[in-house]
Parts: C-alpha cells; structure tokens; sequence
C-alpha cells in the first residue's frame, strides 16, 4: 500500500480540477489557439498522474465512472463516427462542417464538428494513460498480498 | 435506402448488445427489427427490384482513387435477401425460445443482427473492395457467435479456427481483388463483368480470390472450420449454414463465374474442388452420431453442389444453382431447428443416445422428414425441382460438362443416404444406431410455437415443389442478372426425359446404399483419409507457432544493450547512407540563432551529460526530464507553441511512467560486466551523435521542391475553419493520418496491458465504496 500524504493529497486535489478544466480549455481552444484534443488529453492525464501519486491506483480508479479502457473506445467511436458521419450528406469522410452563433454576451461562438473528432482524440489520449496507470501502475507485490488475504 | 437498410442492422444490433439483459425477450424483438425490414422494403419495393431495373445507391469516398461505396439490388440480390433476411427473421423466431430468457440472449441476437447486417452488405456491394470489408466483418461476427460461450475452451477453439481460416482465406482474395482491380481498371463489380479482363495476370487475380470463396463456403481443403463451427447454439449454425456466411463463397462465384469462367484455370478448378467437396463431404456424412455433425458435413457436400454449378459457367447450370441455393437454404434451415429442438428438449443430439420420441412430436416429425425429403430431392418438393434443373444444365453438355454431371449424381447418391440416416436416427434411431438398449422416451415434447419456424420452412418446401410457379420468374430473373443467357423455367413434371432417369437412378442407388448401410460402413472403414482437414489446421498453427518461437529466440535476445546498440547503430548507418545518396552538404548553419538559445543550450547539454554519469536510476530519468524540457523551452523560443505544450505534457507524463517502472528495478545502476563493452558503446554513441547532427543539417538543405507548408496555413482557415495550422492539419487536412494513429494508440494500450497483465488475476477495486462497483460495473458492459 501507498503511504498517503495528506497535505500533498490536499494540494493535489486543489490543483486536480484546475488542469482538468485547463485540459479542456486547450481542446476547445484548439482549433484556434494553441492546444488541441492531443495536448488537452495530456493535460489531462498529467492531472491524473499526480492523483495518482497522491492517492495511488485506487484513488484514481474510484474517481472514475468509466474503466479506462471505457475512455478508449468511446473515444474511437467518436472520432470514427464523426469521420464517417460526412458520408451519410454525400462528403468525403472527415469533411468538416463549421457553425457560427452571434451571442450578444458572449460574442461570436464558432463551433467546428473537428471538435467532436478531436474529442475522440482527448478521450483516446487519456484512456491509454489510464491503461498505462492500471496497468503498471499497481504495488509489485499487491497481488501477492490481495491472494492471501481472500485467501483459496 | 440500401445505406438505410444496412445502417438499420448496425444500429439495432448495437442498441441490443447495449441494452442486453434489460430488454428481456425483448432483444429478439429489436434484433429482427432490421433483416425484417428488409424483407418488408422487398417486399414493397421489391417489384422494381425483381423485373431487373434494380437499385443502386452510391457514396463516394475517396473519389481520387476510384473508392466509392457503391450498393445495388438486383436479382439475384433480391433472391440473397430473400435467403439472409428471410431466413433470419424465422431464425429470430426461433432463437425467441430456443433460448428463452437466458443471460447470453442479449449478446447473441445483437450480434446476429451485426451479422445479418454484413451479410446483407456482401449480397449488396457492387465495389470489390466494399464487399471485402463486409466479407470480413461477417468473419468477425461469425467469430463471435461461434464462441458465444466464451468460458467453453472447445468454442473458443473452434472460432478461432474459424477465423484464421476464413480471414486468411480473406485477405488473399483481397489480394486477388486488388490485382483485378488495377487489370480492369475498376473496382466496381457490374461495370468489371460488362468488359471483363482476361490474360494471364487476371488469371492469377482469380484463383486469389477463389482461395476466398473456397475458405468461406466451406470447401476441401479448407472446410474443417465448418464442422468445429458446431459447438455455437443451434440458431446460430441453423443461419450460418443455410442463409449467411457459407454462402458468402458461393455468392462470389456466382456473380464473378459469367464474366470469368472461362479465363484460365477457373473452370476446372471450381468444378474440381467442387466435386471433391460434394463427395467427401457427402461421405463424411455418412458416419458421425452427431446429428449436428451430419448436417454440417451434408452441408459441406451441399456447397460443394453448389460451387459447381455456379462455377461451370454454364448458363442453363447458372440457373439451376440460383433455385438450389433458395431450396438448399429452406431445408436445411429447417433440418437444424429441429436438431436444435431435439437438443433443446431431449438434452442429446446423439444419435446413440437419442429418446423415443413419442406423443407430441408429430409436427417436429414432419418438418424433419419434409425437409430432409426436400434435400435428398424426392419429388414433389424444392429440392428436387432445383436438382432436376441442374441435370437438366449438364447432361447435354460436353465432356466436362459430362465428368461434371458424374460428380454430381454420385453426390447426390451420397445426399440420398445421408438424408435417409437423418430421418431414420429421428424416426427409428435403432436402425442407424447398433447399441440394443432400449431407449427412454423423451418426457417432454416441444411447444408449437417452437416448431413454427420450422415448420413455415418445410412448407416452402412443398409449396415452391409443388407449385414451380410461384418461383419460376423469381429464379429466373436471378439467373438472368448473372447472366443474360440464363434462364429457368421450373417445373415439376417435364415428361420422361434424362433429367427425370437420372433423379430415379439417384434415389434408387441412395436407398439401395442406405439398406446394404454396414457393407458401406465396412468399406468406408478402410477407405479413410491419411490426414484429416482438422489435422492439416492444426499441424498448419502449430508449425507457425513454432517458427515464430524459433524466430523469436533468434532475434529476441533479451539483452537491452543489444537492442539499444542495434537501433542506434541503424540510426547512425542509415542515416550516412541518405547522405551519401545525394548531394548533400548545404554549409554550416549559425551556431547560435538567438541570445535566449545559449541558457537553453546549457540546460540540454547539461540534463545530457549529468543522465549518463548519474549513478541512481531515478536521478537519470528525472535529468532525462530536464533534457525534455530543454527541448520544450527551445519550442517556446522558436515560436511552435503548440509542440511546446505537447513536448511539456509529455515529458511530466514519461517521468511519472519511469516512476512506475523503477519501483520494480533496483534504486542503482548495477556494476556488472556489460554485455556490450565499454569501447564499443562510446563508438556507437559517438557514431550516433555525429552522424544524426550531420543528416539533420543536410535534411534541411536538401529541399528540392517547395514546401507545402505555405499552401496548408492558406487553406486552413477557408477550408478547414480555424487558426491554428497544426490543429488543422491533424483533424483535417490529415485527419486521416489522425484517424490511423489513434487506432493505433488504442491498439498499443490494449497490448500494453495485455503484456504487463499476463498471468496476474482480473484486479479488483480494492476501495469498497459502491461508486467504484458502479464503476466495475459501467466498464465491463
């Protein structure tokens, strides 16, 4: 077992929600500005690191409502179903389509359906961390010690 | 609405395998949702369809290269649609109590529906390479279904075998249809048969593809998949071998035989395999107590049958093969619900062991005998219309035409017997059977609505034998879209002619071969193969098992300074050999570009030099860190803010793995003698440092035409609709690259966690709140 800090669990919670939210700044941000659903996935998944160090596998797990490999596969089904999706208005696949809206508060609001698929790519990206984490990430000897305690 | 249709059956199925145990019975009713649409727009829209003006529906795809997702039902369509939906619904039907509220119900009829839905897209293709992906889905999903039980070790087993031999047949009639393709000039498969090419390179391109037709249907060599196939649920077997997957081959053949059979080796190659198949798969029939096991190899034999008439070529054979494959699906579709009923009721399918089955099983009886009646091709049913059609085709022909015939006839003996076993093992086990134990009666006959679909099937089978006019026009027109030259007209009586003798002699030898049954066993117990299709298989897997172990061992030393030297040194040598190629040296470049560049310059020097003297691992992975971030605030300098952002993200993440990865490995670097000596590595290293530097300065002199940079980041905010080139580039401009690369990705952590996994136990959440059994639960869905 992980020993656990309880200022560094603190401080990481703390600063867990902010780059979650700057994760997704970037994948918004992206088509415009610096960032894109690759950097944003990473981002993210730098976050999840650090709950991870904090709070070792379990944490990471539990705050989870998909399993990782739960993430992968929505997100390959997001970036090919939005490829696809053209197909269906007689485009070529991956042909994007833009659509703007004049919001008085806000601006102008352009959203580009390279979006949706660079939403596939953020959640892919942070699914292979998540696999990565689950599947390196566990005490060495965890098993050993999980098999006895359930015992035959 | 061929797209509708098609997406129909993706959606339904997914939504049932989504859904599963919370539909109930209800899966059945969602899963047949789609091929019962299809049978509903067919039979609205169908008139269109069967008078032979057909339907085509066309999505382009990669227009540049001619890749276009083209669909069109014509005729002969129609007549697979009748087979692949028409069928299916029936097969619903009867899953709906074959396995009533069972927990796999959900997996197997959403799957079923995923499958029927690729079947209905092979049938409906008119692109070589639309129909390959639909091909090779139903593989996929045939897969699924064949180990449906997935904690049986023999299903598992049979559907990778499966599998292997039907994807491998596959992918070498890929490139059978890429070598077609590229010889006439289109890959769509109606414009193709108009000017088919012929030649020699063509000749090549058909056998490819016919290794894939014989691989899917089942032929010898290749059919020891079909009878391992068995073990998935009778629903299951009863639609792949009448109406899907095993037809798939046959439907090859007969769309490319008109335009193809008489290029090359064609001809003698599909009628001789199948005649091969027709006979050893009918006199593999003749043994096994499986009644599952019969019905496979008689499946075998069957499209055998098949493969040759559509493959001769022959238009009047063309013909007959279009009224067979209609009555072929009809019976023995019905044989396998009732062997899935007796199975389901009796809890045996052996007929050894087979109860009496006594009170209540009258109509279970009929359709058995009906149906196999109809194979063995007693008059008056379906079976014995087509089969008059196809002596009719071949006896006036020539002397292949004339071997062909032969083949077929003693076949058809075969067929005979193993139709008359069939019936006997329901009706009289005892005669088919030696043990003398007298036999349980079974306790329990099966509910009517059980035998319904069963019993709709057999009545097609008398009707459309009884009453050739209901199909006559429909076969007819079938034929007629393959080939313009082919026409049936099916009758029931056509006075005493050849056809008729030989239908007599066929029954005749049948029965006479069926009474003097131990003589034959007796014979046939000496007459056994010297290798079995099974064994061929499994010798095939485990030579290139051992090969990949023999290979492995050889390249695989397991010695990282080896691996690390061998890619490095390529590096070195690879890149001397690029430079030597051309002319090459474009002068020095600045040595410094901007004051900001010598801070950082130190960083990285510095972060290098202190990783590979650092004596603790931990300190080397951190340093390795401290380069990364050099590398970044470079970016930064230079103005590629976005590679910044990717390299920083990047380097905190590959710190955190090297953490999860030295826990397990000792805090110090050990002081052993290397496996690699010290001099030998300073070369390597040096080798690699200069030569990389060196092509990295001729790289970027050696332009030689413009870049297409300029060119993107103009056309990325008219045509791509945003300011940012590089994320435009990845979702747009080269959003396919993306789109191939994060397969990747995904494929790379599956194997990641396969590897670092194997061997250890399923992990468990170990925190006991109900948010992460929630969790469990969501994910393994």
């Amino acid at each position: 077992m992980i020993r656990r800090s309880l200022i560094l669990e603190t401080t990481v919670r703390l600063v867990f929600d902010g780059a979650l939210v700057l994760s997704i700044y970037l994948l918004f941000a992206g088509h415009n500005q610096p960032g894109g659903g690759f950097v944003g996935g990473l981002v993210a998944a730098a976050a999840i690191a650090l709950r991870y160090i904090a709070g070792g596998p379990d944490d990471v797990l539990s705050m989870l409502r998909l399993r990782p490999r739960g993430f992968l596969s929505a997100g390959l089904a997001l970036a090919t179903g939005t490829a696809l999706v053209p197909l269906a208005f007689g485009d070529t696949p991956l042909d994007h389509q833009a659509v703007e809206w004049h919001l008085d508060l806000l601006g102008t609001v352009k959203f580009t359906t390279a979006t949706v698929f660079d939403t596939g790519v953020y959640l892919i990206v942070v699914g292979l961390v998540l696999m990565i984490f689950e599947a390196l990430g566990e005490d060495p000897d965890g098993d050993e010690v999980t098999a006895q305690e359930e015992g035959p | 609405m061929l797209f509708v249709l098609l997406l129909l059956h993706a959606v339904c199925g997914t939504a049932v395998l989504v859904g599963g145990r919370r539909l109930g019975r209800g899966v059945w009713l969602l899963g047949a949702l789609a091929p019962a649409s299809a049978v509903v727009w067919l039979l609205a829209d169908g008139g269109r369809v069967v008078s032979g003006a057909g339907v085509a529906n066309r999505a382009e795809w990669v227009p540049e290269l001619g890749l276009a997702l083209d669909l069109r039902a014509d005729p002969f369509s129609a007549l697979m649609i009748v087979l692949v939906s028409g069928i299916g619904v029936l097969v619903y039907a009867y899953a709906w109590h074959y396995f009533g509220t069972s927990g796999r119900a959900g997996r197997v009829a959403g799957l079923l529906t995923l499958f029927a839905g690729s079947m209905l897209g092979v049938v409906l293709a008119d692109n070589l390479l639309a129909l390959y992906v639909f091909w090779e889905l139903t593989s996929i999903t045939s897969y699924l279904l064949i180990g449906v039980d997935d904690a049986d070790p023999d299903a598992r087993a049979a559907a990778q075998h499966a599998l292997l031999v039907t994807a491998l047949g596959g992918l070498v009639m890929l490139g059978g249809f890429v070598v077609l393709g590229q010889e006439a000039g289109t890959y769509q498969i109606s414009e193709m048969l108009a000017a088919p090419p012929a030649g020699t390179t063509t000749a090549v391109a058909l056998v490819l593809i016919l290794v894939g037709a014989f691989t899917k249907s089942a032929q010898y060599p290749f059919h020891s998949w079909l009878p391992g196939a068995m073990v998935a649920p009778t629903p299951i077997s009863a639609y792949l071998h009448s109406a899907a997957m095993v037809k798939a081959g046959v439907y090859l053949v007969a769309r490319l035989a008109p335009g193809f059979a008489a290029v090359g080796p064609w001809r003698p190659l599909v009628v001789g395999v199948g005649l091969v198949t027709m006979i050893a798969g009918g006199l593999r029939a003749l043994r096994p107590f499986d009644l599952k096991q019969l019905l496979a190899f008689g499946t075998i034999s069957q499209l055998g049958f098949m493969t040759v008439l559509f493959g001769i070529g022959r238009p009047a054979a063309t013909a007959a093969g279009c009224a067979l494959i209609l009555a072929h699906g009809l019976f023995k579709a019905a044989l396998f619900m009732v062997v899935g009923i007796v199975d389901h009721e009796a809890h045996t399918r052996d007929i050894r062991r087979l109860p009496a089955l006594g009170r209540g099983w009258g109509p279970t009886k009929v359709v058995a005998v009906v149906s196999a009646a109809s194979m063995a091709a007693i008059p008056p049913l379906a079976g014995f219309i087509a089969k008059e059609q196809a002596y009719g085709a071949l006896v006036d022909g020539s002397g292949g035409d004339r071997v062909a015939l032969a083949g077929i006839v003693a076949g058809s003996v075969l067929t005979v017997v193993y139709s008359v076993r069939f019936t006997c093992a329901l009706i009289r086990p005892s005669l088919v059977s030696d043990d003398a134990a007298e036999r349980a009666v079974a306790d329990h006959a099966p509910g009517q609505a059980f035998v319904l679909p069963a019993a709709v099937l057999a009545a097609g089978s008398i009707v459309l034998g009884v009453v050739p006019a209901v199909w006559s026009a429909f076969v007819d027109h079938a034929a007629d879209a393959l080939d313009p030259r082919a026409h049936a007209h099916l009758e029931l009586w056509h006075g005493v002619t050849a056809p008729l003798v030989l239908s007599l002699v066929t029954l005749g030898t049948g029965a006479l071969l069926f009474w003097r049954r131990r003589q034959v066993a007796a014979v046939q117990a000496h007459l056994t193969f010297p290798v079995t299709g099974a064994q061929v298989y499994e010798g095939t897997v485990r030579g290139v098992l051992e090969l990949a172990g023999r290979v492995t061992s050889l390249v695989q030393s397991g010695s990282l300074p080896i691996y690390a030297g061998i890619i490095l040194s390529t590096a070195a040598i690879a890149s001397v050999a690029a430079m030597v190629s051309g002319a090459w040296w474009p002068g020095w470049p600045d040595l410094v570009g901007g004051p900001a560049h010598i801070p950082i310059a130190g960083i990285l020097l510095g972060g290098g030099v202190a990783a590979t003297v650092a004596r603790r691992r931990f300190a080397a992975a951190l340093l390795l860190g401290v380069v990364g971030y050099g590398m970044a605030m470079l970016f930064v300098v230079q103005g590629a803010p976005d590679l910044a952002l990717t390299q920083f993200a990047i380097e905190t993440l590959s710190v955190v793995v090297f953490l999860l990865v030295l826990r397990v490995l000792p805090d110090r670097f050990e002081r052993r003698a290397p496996a690699v000596n010290r001099p030998l590595r300073l070369a390597v290293s040096a080798a690699v440092g200069i030569f990389v530097v060196l092509m990295a300065i001729a790289a970027a002199g050696s332009r030689t035409e413009p870049s297409v940079s300029r060119e993107m980041s103009d056309e990325a905010l008219p045509e791509g609709h945003g300011r940012n080139v590089v994320n435009v580039i990845l979702v747009d401009i080269r959003g396919m690259d993306t789109m191939g690369e994060i397969t990747v990705l995904a494929t790379a952590g599956i194997g990641i966690v396969a590897l670092a996994r194997a061997g250890r136990p399923p992990r468990r959440v170990a925190s006991p709140s109900s948010r992460s059994d929630a969790a469990e639960e969501v994910g393994s869905e």
